[in-house]
């Protein structure tokens, strides 16, 4: 079970690797953040691959909780950025818009 | 492989098929010709995956205190992940990327649905990208 482990997180860094062409080459900044994105979270189960590598699962599986509510709330803090760089004098006005 | 145990077997079968679906959203992330379309092939393939994934060490685990930590992450990424991906789309849509059907300089006022007989709309997205300067 160690050695198929082993290999399918070898082929998850190769499946984690492949967005990276989206963020070098998109066209749009929208891109290059939902390629981040997609790296981001599959990020989380590369990790709590590891722990089961070192047989500290217990430790392992909260860094992959902490690194999971990072990501997330990372991707909403840049996407209400970019929503207010395009925009920034209804970014101000936008609660007593809706 | 042969001296897997039956629980094993079928904590196998779910990785292996969690990261097929992951393998297929980057391919699709890569591939898709418009922002949303990759937002499609991301956001739900991805979940799909890490649920997949999550349930298969779940299942080689066993009932420990692990499990439940597992069992957190898995209704965390459930939860979070397309609520991340709709308030990309959302921020994308409102600073002014349309979608590649309705982009109204390619839009000859007639058709709704691009179809197959004009492959001009998908080769004007790789050069009028318009985020962000409405």
């Amino acid at each position: 079970m160690q050695t198929f482990l082993l290999v399918a997180a070898t082929v998850l860094m190769v499946v984690i690797v492949i967005p990276l062409v989206r963020v070098w080459k998109g066209p749009t900044v929208f891109d290059r953040l939902l390629g981040a994105n997609a790296m981001a979270t599959k990020t989380i189960v590369l990790i709590a691959m590891i722990g089961y590598f070192y047989d500290r699962i217990g430790m392992f599986i909260d860094i992959t909780l902490a690194y999971a509510a990072l990501g997330f709330i990372s991707s909403l803090a840049l996407a209400k950025y970019m929503t207010a760089e395009a925009h920034p004098e209804e970014a101000q006005t936008e609660e007593k818009d809706e | 492989m042969s001296d897997f145990t039956v629980l094993e077997w079928i904590s196998a079968v779910f990785i292996v098929l969690g990261i097929g679906f992951m393998l297929i959203g980057s391919i699709g992330v890569i591939r898709l010709p418009d922002f949303y379309s990759r937002t499609h092939a991301a956001s739900k393939t991805d979940t799909l995956g890490i649920l997949l994934v999550i349930v298969g060490l779940m299942i080689l685990e066993g009932f420990t205190i692990n499990m439940g930590k597992l069992a957190f992450v898995l209704i965390f990424v459930a939860l979070a992940n397309p609520i991340g991906s709709h308030a990309l789309a959302r921020a994308a849509m409102d600073s002014g990327l349309k979608p590649l059907l309705f982009r109204k300089e390619e839009w000859d006022g007639t058709s709704v649905i691009a179809d197959s007989k004009k492959p001009s709309i998908v080769k004007k997205s790789k050069q009028s990208p318009s985020g962000g300067s409405v």
